[in-house]
Parts: structure tokens; sequence; C-alpha cells
């Protein structure tokens, strides 16, 4: 809410010292909070003038420039000898601009006034006399731009003959002195929508009294007087109350007069027409917004009724609007001509032209208006106060308030009728115990203070032993609970008022085990060289080509989006690689040839079927089955760790060559991962886009798949633009977390000598090494570890063949191991090896 | 060179005369005091201590001597012996150390040399501030809460005092979830993991919630639609505002040092009931006068706005089956984001989401 200064002082009498930031600091500390003070920056003796005498002077650049003579009234000069006719008292100056004759009323920035306009031509923008073609100019006459004033720049300012004498500051003749309060109002402050609740606010919040702008006669013509114009309310719950004046024989020629102009201007609306400008004007004033009908366009009584589903509508923004039966219409007997309390219909817009104007201020139902707004995705003005709440009281007043000023400066007639359908509701009265706000707040607060605090917000309050019972004034419908109550007298009391005082909590169970372990999981992923990035998760069609995910893959399935921020990006991501690609290709783009990154997310995975949530009350908790229900609905999120890595994972340098990262280095992190959970994972050899068809594990816990790692696919590092070799893992975080058994493994092991024997193993070329580990680790107690040291494929074996060679460690918790015990279990692990894999041993 | 005493002693045997040992002892001993590397001690060893050396022979022959002279050269050969054995010890021990000392320059290296060969890790400053936030409030007797972030629009609203036409709900710029009758949204704020532990705990509850949430703001460097908070709730018998500026207090002391405070402004959110804005004293200038009026944090203002808070709506507590007769409770938030900007003076809130590496780099694995 913008609300002008002088505008304001107009309702309450602020001390003359009062300085507007220190007015604003007392209406932020009561809920206005201040976003900005605005003024045009403009000081000095900016004057009128008039021009006395105009001299045209060709240049030798042919430019002709005016040399004049100008009347500033007290102002004048006369030691500026040159000036033309320099015997009346006058001050000269040279003007570039084409737009006036002598006798015109112009704008002069004398020499010491600051024009910020200017600040970028000349120092601190400040004007003084100078030389300029010949002469000593003393000051300048001023366009609309250099005053920071909209309107046309092509020339100076010509003010209307009459408007001012010589010598007046234009400062204020225009306004420019005006500082205006930008203030933040919060959705229950619907009254501050206006100068009449900042002003009452400000009276409180100062002392200082107040003058409601409300309080005027309601009316000086009869109700239903016979140019009442005739309406129906067919909805009263829709509209409550229903009030309308008449005015007729409005001059159209007659135009805004400039103070309430610059009023509505200031306060962030455009002068439009007289007409338009007065119910803006009152709107601000009151709060109230008003609707004004051209009365010769309108065809028979104005009709308020609920829309029948499919009408349309054109509003006075263009916009046609099909309606459903919960917008409420105002109609005629063509159909409908507004949408009641938000906008008016084009086709009855008042015009420059309009001479009889049928003045409309209505109470619609708040949760109605604000339903219509939202389906309609049209917030107005009237909208915005309506939607939170107006003063019901005030529809006689507001349209007795605008159509005086209608005949007051349009010279129009006030028909002798008054329109006015249905009661003001009455808030209800809140009951609250005395003691409330000192318990809610923690300050000293005692039923006398709680008392003057509501009585100064307008609220009456009755006292009853140790209840208080408030009446709130019409213009609170936002004060219905004992804590709003609260708030208001805390407001009053001061929140500086609030003691620190710091609570005991029981005594904590501390971190869960799960955010425990993704603390665990985050340091090993930076020890094992990682770094962390966090990106956005959204993804699309895009990523998944590029990924080269099958048209039938389940991860192109999303949650999508009703309103997403790009159409590349229309739902949420199912996978934390298309955010870990994007930046990879933005950090090689910035020129980083090794990069190692992770993120720890949530991925969302879509419900089979349409899922739906329901909407319960508010009155109650839902039952528990209720609750279920809404969390069946969501989708699954688990957190998921992803990883990426490009370049080297040992870097190149004077000590040596260094490694590049191999398809081995992303599943190495995911083992690393499952080794401090204590998971037991399988890595099984696999086929999963974006990984390269060869180069892809699987990661199986308790027989399901819950993540991949590997190289990628090399069609997907082209399709990113990607260098060769990336590698990537991505696992299911919380099904590892789920698996973490509480305790560690029990260490276990012998005292007693191990036995060393090695093992060259031949088996066909498509046999895992790790299953072929896993039988030889498997093949009998004394084997302690089986460990893979070499892996040979060549001449030295057949075709199609491969030799692995582990090295086996022997080892019995009782007794140091014979010869034939070490011979034994090598001929086990033989023949287990043999029994999984086909393996025979190496000659 | 005394002459040879055959009068008396049938078996001359030259090598045992005095003279001669006497020679063998400076011969071994000269050879000893030239020998300056490993190699020329080995060969001292060999010429003049091992099995075959003069020495060495001459001791064999005091066997065949009478039992007198073999005492007498028996004496005289083990000290040339031990004088001998002494010397070569002395000599090996420096000469074993000059070849120490010479190795040792020898394998001198430029510890100056870069030693980059393995990536460093580092950890997102938004993970390890949040994680630093959830230890302050642990170390008061909280738990950590959390929720998921694709949340059912009931409990992202409805049960915040945020009903459909609620005025506040069109301030808060919420991504919908398709279709709209789904009735899902992308959570707008952490509130509805607090709505989720009233709705399944009883009382007393306190709580802490960080976490992603999401409004349609076009990413720019100030806004972005993705963005992280911590929320406070604290439900129990007897809570009042004065206890959230004391919790609200300890915070900021945790966080940013002793002195530090905060203050309430009035403000509305649906779900508190009195709400207030809360400001941070600067934690560069303090508001002490002599600095404040330069300060670029606070732009001169002594505080900086930290976030909101207030009272538990009692609509709230009854929505999540919290009687509100019995309990009252308050709760607070902040961003996470913001925090990391302002302290750490970020100008552009991009850095944060768009995964250059050189972002997180800095800040290592803690804050
Ligand atoms: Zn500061």
């Amino acid at each position: 809410m913008k609300v002008p200064v002088t505008w304001l002082r107009e309702y309450v009498d602020l001390p003359e010292d009062l300085s507007t930031v220190d007015l604003a600091g007392r209406l932020t500390e009561f809920d206005l909070k201040l976003e900005e003070i605005a003024s045009s920056g403009i000081s000095g003796p900016l004057v009128v003038g008039r021009v006395l005498s105009l001299v045209k002077e060709e240049q030798k650049n042919g430019k002709t420039i005016n040399w004049c003579r100008v009347d500033v009234g007290a102002h004048n000069d006369a030691s500026v000898p040159d000036a033309p006719g320099d015997d009346v008292p006058s001050r000269g100056i040279i003007c570039g601009a084409h737009n006036f004759v002598e006798g015109d009323l112009v704008v002069v920035s004398l020499p010491g006034t600051v024009l910020p306009a200017l600040a970028h031509v000349i120092p601190g923008g400040e004007i003084s006399a100078r030389k300029t073609y010949g002469h000593v100019s003393d000051g300048m006459i001023c366009s609309s731009a250099e005053l920071d004033l909209p309107g046309d720049a092509s020339g100076i300012i010509v003010l209307e003959p009459g408007s001012a004498e010589p010598g007046d500051d234009a400062i204020a003749l225009l306004g420019l002195g005006e500082e205006v309060l930008d203030l933040e109002v919060n959705p229950d402050r619907a009254y501050a929508l206006s100068l009449r609740g900042v002003a009452r606010d400000a009276a409180i919040a100062t002392g200082a009294p107040f003058h409601d702008p409300a309080d005027l006669e309601a009316v000086t013509v009869a109700t239903d007087g016979p140019g009442a114009y005739r309406v129906e309310v067919q909805d009263p719950t829709a509209c409550p109350v229903f009030a309308a004046l008449t005015v007729t024989g409005i001059d159209p020629t007659r135009t805004t007069p400039a103070w309430l102009a610059q009023r509505i201007e200031l306060a962030g609306m455009r002068s439009i027409s007289l007409a338009v400008d007065v119910t803006n004007y009152v709107m601000l004033e009151l709060g109230f917004p008003i609707h004004g009908y051209d009365r010769s366009l309108l065809k028979g009584p104005l009709v308020v009724r609920r829309a029948t589903p499919g009408e349309q509508l054109t509003t006075l923004d263009g916009t046609t609007r099909t309606l459903t039966e919960s917008d409420t219409l105002v109609t005629d007997d063509r159909g409908p001509v507004g949408l009641g309390g938000i906008m008016g219909g084009e086709e009855v817009e008042m015009t420059p032209s309009t001479t009889d104007v049928v003045v409309e201020a209505a109470v619609w139902s708040a949760p109605m208006i604000a339903r219509t707004a939202r389906t309609q995705k049209l917030s107005s003005e009237a909208a915005k106060r309506n939607e939170r709440g107006v003063d019901p009281t005030l529809p006689a007043r507001a349209v007795r308030r605008v159509a005086d000023l209608l005949v007051e400066h349009g010279g129009g007639t006030l028909e002798d009728g008054l329109t006015l359908i249905g009661e003001a509701p009455v808030l209800p009265d809140v009951t609250l115990h005395a003691d409330l706000p000192a318990r809610v707040t923690g300050v000293d607060i005692d039923t006398v203070a709680a008392v003057e605090a509501l009585e100064a917000n307008g609220c009456e309050v009755a006292v009853d032993h140790t209840w208080l019972t408030v009446t709130p004034p019409p213009w609170r419908p936002d004060l219905t609970d004992p804590y709003d109550i609260v708030e208001e007298v805390l407001r009053v009391v001061g929140y500086d008022q609030v003691p620190s005082v710091l609570p005991t909590a029981p005594a904590g169970r501390g971190l869960t085990t799960s955010q425990k372990l993704r603390r665990r999981v985050g340091n090993v992923l930076a020890g094992e060289g990682l770094v962390e990035v966090k990106t956005f998760p959204f993804a699309g069609e895009a990523d998944w080509d590029r990924m080269g995910l099958p048209a039938d893959d389940v991860r192109r399935r999303q949650v999508m989006l009703e309103n997403p921020l790009s159409a590349e990006d229309p739902g949420m991501t199912t996978t934390l690689l298309s955010g870990l690609l994007r930046s990879l290709v933005l950090n090689i783009g910035r020129g980083h040839s090794h990069v190692h990154i992770t993120e720890t997310g949530r991925v969302f995975l879509p419900q089979a079927g349409e899922a739906e949530a329901p909407i319960y009350g508010v009155d109650r908790r839902p039952s528990d089955d209720e609750l279920a229900a809404l969390s069946a609905a969501l989708p699954d999120q688990p957190f998921h760790v992803g990883v990426v890595m490009s370049g080297e994972r040992v870097r190149s340098g004077w000590a040596g060559k260094g490694r590049p990262v191999q398809w081995a280095d992303a599943i190495a992190i995911v083992r690393h991962l499952a080794a401090v959970l204590h998971v037991d994972l399988e890595v099984r050899q696999a086929q999963q886009a974006p990984w390269h068809p060869g180069r892809c594990a699987a990661f199986v816990l308790d027989g399901a798949v819950i993540g991949h790692a590997g190289e990628l696919h090399p069609r997907v590092l082209k399709a990113y633009g990607l260098p060769a070799r990336v590698v990537a893992a991505e696992v299911d975080l919380d099904a590892m977390i789920e698996a973490s058994p509480q305790i560690g493994p029990r260490p276990d092991f012998s005292t007693f000598p191990v036995a060393k024997e090695d093992l060259a193993l031949v088996v066909d070329l498509t046999v895992a090494a790790g299953d072929l580990e896993a039988a030889l680790a498997g093949s009998g107690p004394l084997v302690e570890s089986a460990r893979l040291f070499d892996a040979y494929v060549g001449e030295q074996v057949p075709e199609g063949k491969k030799s692995l060679a582990f090295a086996l460690r022997l080892r019995a918790p009782d007794r140091t191991l014979t010869d034939d015990d070490i011979k034994a279990a090598r001929e086990a692990a033989v023949a287990a090896a043999h029994e999984a894999t086909g393996a025979t041993l190496r000659h | 060179m005394s002459a040879p005493n055959s009068s008396y002693d049938p078996v001359e045997v030259t090598p045992l005369h005095a003279d001669e040992v006497e020679r063998m002892r400076d011969e071994a001993l000269a050879a000893i005091a030239a020998a300056v590397t490993l190699d020329d001690l080995a060969q001292v060893r060999i010429d003049h201590v091992g099995d075959r050396s003069p020495i060495a022979l001459a001791n064999r022959e005091i066997g065949a001597l009478p039992p007198q002279a073999r005492k007498e050269a028996g004496q005289r050969v083990g000290q040339a012996r031990g004088a001998i054995n002494q010397a070569l010890a002395a000599q090996s021990a420096e000469v074993e150390a000059a070849a120490e000392e010479q190795a040792l320059v020898t394998e001198a290296v430029d510890v100056t040399l870069p030693w980059d060969v393995a990536p460093v890790g580092a950890r997102h400053p938004v993970t390890t501030l949040s994680e630093h936030i959830a230890d302050v409030f642990v170390s008061m007797g909280w738990e950590i809460a959390e929720g998921p972030e694709v949340e059912a629009e009931w409990l992202n609203f409805d049960a915040l005092n945020l009903g459909p036409d609620h005025p506040a709900r069109t301030m808060q710029d919420t991504f919908w979830v398709t279709p709209e009758k789904a009735a899902m949204v992308l959570r707008t704020h952490t509130s509805p993991v607090q709505a989720r532990t009233m709705l399944t705990r009883k009382p007393p509850i306190y709580i802490a919630c960080p976490g992603r949430v999401f409004r349609t703001d076009e990413l720019d460097a100030t806004h972005s639609p993705v963005f992280h908070q911590v929320e406070g709730l604290a439900i129990d018998e007897g809570l009042s505002m004065a206890h959230l500026k004391g919790t609200l207090d300890h915070f900021a002391q945790a966080i940013y040092g002793d002195g530090m405070t905060t203050r309430f402004r009035p403000s509305y959110f649906p779900f508190t009931e009195p709400s207030a804005e809360m400001d941070l004293l600067c934690y560069v200038c303090h508001n002490e006068p002599d600095a404040v009026a330069d300060c670029r944090t606070c732009k001169g203002e002594g505080w900086v706005e930290w976030g909101g808070c207030g009272v538990v709506n009692p609509r709230v507590l009854i929505a999540c089956g919290v009687d509100p007769e019995r309990y009252s409770g308050f709760a607070f938030g902040i961003g996470i984001d913001r925090t990391i900007t302002s302290r750490y003076d970020i100008a552009d809130l991009r850095d944060l989401f768009d995964g250059d590496i050189r972002f997180t780099e800095p800040f290592g694995v803690e804050l």
C-alpha cells in the first residue's frame, strides 16, 4: 500500500516534527512494515514562472534557441543585465524547446535547485547560472522528464492558465515534495489497504488524534427515491449489502483536479478520467472498492446472481472469461455486466464521455471473491480488498462520497434516491480469559492494559470477572479467535516487551539412525574425493533421451507439475544422474578436466495409478486410516546417492603418469558405502541405460536391485557432449540404510598361524570373477579369505577362456593347520570353484 | 729389532717375535686408518683380521711354543689383535656414519613439490550448515524431523490454517502436481513436517525440521525456485512467546557467538498467532555505534532479517489433534541458503545450485 504522507496527515494530527522515517518506524512496529519511502528527491527553488517575452536566436550550429525573460515573482533578480526588456523584474533564461509562447506559465528551476534526473549530466543534479549561447542563463525551464514526471518529454511543461502565480513553489504545486510510504500489508490487515486504516494505526501508534474520513452523513437522498436505480440481489450470501447512487449530467470536459490525480498516482494508480479517478480515490481513502457503470449503456435493472456454468463475460481488461456457478455476477437485461466485487464488464465501462453514472458499493462474500480471483487468475485492486474483507458498514457512505465528488468536480446532479439492499453483517464477539494475553506472550499484561489496547483498536470490551468479551470493529473481520485478540494487544504493548526465557525440553534421543548414517555416507563420499553439489530435482524428456532410456523405461514416468518453470523440466526427476550430468557438463564447460561430483537427494517415483491425496476438514485430527490414505497417495521419494566422475582418478604429475577414472572406480565407491554401512551388497553384471552395456554393475540387496554403477554408454556421452570414459553410480540410499544392522559385525579372528595357498583357475570368459570369488570363499570353514590377484587372457590359456588367480588364506580357529588340512581345503576350494563356474586348475 | 735368542729356546718361531707382532699390528692399524670407504673396510677385514691374515696365522703358531713362551706370545698376539679390532670398529663406525650421511644428502628432495594425485572431496555448505543447526537443537534435547518433498495439499496448507480460499495461499507461489485434483504440491515450507509430527506424536514435542522447499520463483541472483529452510516447533504445557525468544536467542548465540540476540517485529503467518518477523543482531557490527553506520552486511540497520516465527495458532493444534486447552507452542523458520549467502558474502544465490565444484570446494567437510 502506497501512502502519500500529506494525504495521511489529513486524517491524523501527527506532530509537525515527526519525521517520515520515524513515522514509518512506528508503523513497522505496528505490523505495517515499511518497504521504502519514495520521494522525488527534488529540492531548492523550483518555481512557477510566466514567460514575459522570448526572442528566437538562430545559432551557428543550425539550432534556434529562445532567449526568454521570465517573471518568477518574488524570485526575480534584476541583476542579470542583458535579458530582453531588462527594465522589468524578471530572470533571463535560455530555452531550446518551442512548445510555448509569451504569457505561458512554466516551471523554472532556479540556481540551487537539485534535479536528480539530471545527476548524470551535471554534478549532483544541481542547477546553476551558466553562460551559454552568449548569454547568462539564470536557471532552466523544465520538461516533465527533468522532473521525473510522466508525460510528454519532447517539450517543456506548460501549466494551465490561471492554475498558479509566478513565484509559486512548483514543488508543492506538482506534488514533487511528497513522500510516499510503501507499506507491506499482511493479509489479516485488509483495513490497512486504505488511508483510513493506515491513519487509524498511525494515530494509535503515536497517540495523535484521528479523524475518520468515513464520518460523513450516510445520504441526503431518500432510500428508494424515484431516482434510485433498480437492483435485485438474488444471492444475499454472495452479496449481503448492495448500495447504489446515480449522478447525471457530468460535464465530460471536466478533468480530474490536479491534487486528486496526483494523490492517486502517488498511491500507485493511473489517472484515467474524472469518474474513474473519483471511484479509485474513494477506494484508496476508505478501503472500499467502488464500481461505476455508464448508465446510458445499462439495459434494465441490475441483478446480482450466480453465474450459470459456461456463461461468458468480457471484463475491463479485455479478457473474455468463461464462468462457473461459484462466480457471482452483476447482470442487466442483456446478461453479465460485471464480475461482482472483482472487475466490471467492458460493455458498460465508464469512458471520458460518460455523463450519467450509477455508482455501486457492495459487500461481497470474501471466500467467494478469493475463489473466483484464483480460478479466473484475476487480481484487481477491488478483489485484493474484497477477498480480505472490507468494512461492511460503509457502502451507503462510500457511494455518497463518490457522488459528492462527481457533483463537485464534474458538475453533475445527484439523482433523488439511494438503492440500499441488505444489512451489514455483524461480526461475532470473541470471548477470552483475561490472562490469555499474558499467558501467550509471556509479557506481564493485566486486564486494564489489555482493555486499553483493544479499545484503541476500535474494539468494544466487556469485562466480566476474569473474562473479556470483545466486539471487533466492523473493519476488523480478521479478529475471530482469542489469539487474534492477543496479537492486537501485543501490537499495542510492544513486541519488544517479550522477555527471553529458554524452555527446557525433555531429554531427546539424538539423531535418528537414518540421519546419522546419511552423515556418515556424506563424509565417506567426501573422503573418496567427491565434491557434493546441489542440483534442482526437475527433469524431462530431453534428459531421458540424452540418457538413452528406452521408451518403456520406468524412469520416464515422472511426477509432473501443473506449472513448471520451464517446458524442458516439466516434472520431478526419477534419477539423480539428470542433475549430476548437467552439472558435469557445466563444470567441463568451465574448464575443469577432472570432476568428481556427488549428490544425495530424493528422487520421485510416481504411484502406479492415478493417486489423489484426500482433503480433510480442519476441525479435528484425521483418523489414523485417513492419515494412512494421505501418505499412500504420495509418490515414493527415497534418498538416493549419485556419483559422476570424469578425467583422472589419480592425477598425472611430476611423480609420474596418473590413472583415468574407470568403471571400477564407480563400483568401488558403492562397495565402500556398503562396507561402512555393514550392508551385504551383491554385485552383478547388468545392462542398464545410461551405462555401457558391458561395463555396468547392478547392486543387489536381499534379492532387489537397488542401484547401478560403471562406465557410461559412449552414445550418452556424445549426446551430452562429454569426453569419453565418464563413470557414474546411483544407489537407493534409503534401502541401504534400512538394511544396515543396528550393530556391526562381531570381530572374529583366530590367532593360530595362517596358511597361504595360491590357485590359478581357468574359466570361460563369461564367468564373473565375483561368482568365482564367492565360490572359493564359501568352500570350507578354513577359508579365511579369497582375493583375486591376477586376471589373464592370452596365449597361455585356451581361446574363450581366462585365468583368474586367487590368494587363499586358510586358518583354523583352534589349531595350527597340518599339511593334510591344507591339502584338503585346497581341493575343496577347487571343487567348489568347478561346481560353481566350471573352473579348472591351471597347469 | 732385537736378535733372536736361540740359546735357551729350541723352537724358534719367527712370527711370534715381539717385533714381528708389532709390525703386523702397525701394518694393520695403518691399513685401517687408510680405509675411507665401506669397500676399503671390507678389504682391511680380509687382509688384517680374517682367517688368513698374518696375525691370525701367527696366532695358530702359539700352540707350538713351550708353556712359558706360549703365555708371553699369547699375550703379545692378543693385545695386538685387540688393538686392531678396536681400531677397526672405530673406523667402521666413522665410515658407516659418513656413508649414511652421504646417502641422506643424495636422497634429499624438494618437499615443496605438489602432491595432488588424489582428488579432494568437499561437502555442500547447505548440508553442513543444516547439520550444524541440527546439532545445536539436538544438544538442547530437541529431535530432527523430516518429511516428503512432494506433499499432500492438506498437510502443506489446510492443516496449517491455510484453507483453500485463504489469501495467503496465493502469496506462496506453489508448484502443483499434475493433475490438480491429485491435491499434491511441492512443499512450500517445511511446516508440513511439523504437522506430521503433531499428528503422530504426543506432546511434549521439540523438533527442528531442516529441508528442501519449493516456490515458483524464477531463478535469479536473489531468488531460487528451490531453497532450504530449517523450522522449529515446540509444543508443551505453558509455552509462550517468551520461550520462543529464549530459544531463538540461544540458537543465534550457538551459530554466531556470544552476545547475539534477536528482536521481534509484528507480522502475519496463518499458522502462528501472534506472528513475528525475527531480526538477528548484525553479526558483523553488532549494532555498535561506531561501526553500524558503515556496515555493509546490515546496511546501517544494526539488524539483519533472519526469519519468521510466532505462537502456534490453536486452529493448527486442533487440526493436528493437539488439545489447545492443555498445550501451547511456538514455531519459527529461517532460510539456510540466505544464511550462507549473507554470512559468506555471496552475491549470487545461483552459485549454490549450478553445481560448479569451485563453489563447494572451499567449504571442505565442515563449516
Ligand atoms: Zn552491521
